[in-house]
């Protein structure tokens, strides 16, 4: 039976904090030895995309409100959690294809498509406000 | 984030330090734009130093390469590591931008 690990996170809904959330995640991944592509490329962009859809979308970047995270690893797997006060969205038809030759040259519209790319799964639902859930695992 | 701007001849050379992400992704798209007004129409972007790229620092990149364009120069990237040239294939940018695989190599390349 793997050994779990858990952090718990909540912040303001400003995206001034994500850099030191996601830093701590990525820490621990690093101690818990997760792989170079894991710890430079998958955890932190995708944790930063959560973050900031949360935070700018799913909060409407209005002051006073929070964002919380739960991380959770083990030997197998890393779950994160971020949950914000909005009504949610749906996840698969919000999502576009960045490699399309029209959404290559736009500036906006690739976070969705990058949390999907780098995590074994992503999954959005309502428990105590709108949650993305998402999935890495180790092997 | 920090970034430091220096000349190479007439290449204007920009180091970005740190992660280029939602939170800071204003400060170097406004230095880049300042430098532009000013004149810069080789503009070299150096990742050597970089950890991390979002969504949103990416689009930055897109919008100023046509900023600079329109302005008649370029932009042009150089020395991404392994996971950031992984970010760019996935996102198919490696094929918008001309990537340098060392400072070098861009500056000879303009």
């Amino acid at each position: 039976m793997a050994i779990g690990e858990s952090l718990d996170f909540r912040i303001p809904s400003d995206v001034q904090y994500i850099e030191g959330v996601v830093g701590e995640v990525v820490a621990r991944c690093q101690a818990l030895a997760f792989s170079r592509r894991h710890t430079a490329l998958n955890v932190p962009v995708a944790l930063t995309e959560a973050l900031s859809n949360a935070i700018l979308r799913g909060n409407g970047d209005t002051v006073g409100r929070s964002v919380s995270v739960r991380v959770e690893i083990d030997d197998v797997q890393l779950v994160a959690e971020v949950r914000d006060d909005g009504d949610g969205f749906d996840l698969d038809a919000c999502t576009e294809d960045a490699t399309l030759p029209e959404n290559v040259i736009r500036e906006d519209g690739r976070g969705l498509f990058l949390m999907q790319k780098l995590m074994d799964r992503v999954e959005r639902f309502r428990d105590g406000g709108n949650v993305v859930r998402l999935v890495l695992m180790r092997g | 984030m920090s970034f430091s701007v220096s000349k190479m001849g007439d290449v204007t050379v920009v180091e970005v330090e740190g992660q280029l992400i939602v939170g800071n992704r204003q400060d170097l798209k406004q230095k880049v734009l300042d430098e532009v007004e000013m004149g810069a129409k080789k503009v070299l972007i150096d990742f050597a130093r970089t950890g991390y790229i979002d969504s949103s620092g990416l689009g930055v990149l897109v919008s100023l390469a046509k900023r600079i364009r329109d302005a008649g120069g370029e932009l042009r990237l150089a020395n991404l590591h392994d996971e950031l040239q992984t970010l760019f294939e996935l996102t198919k940018l490696d094929t918008l931008f001309q990537i340098s695989k060392t400072r070098e190599h861009a500056l000879e390349s303009f």
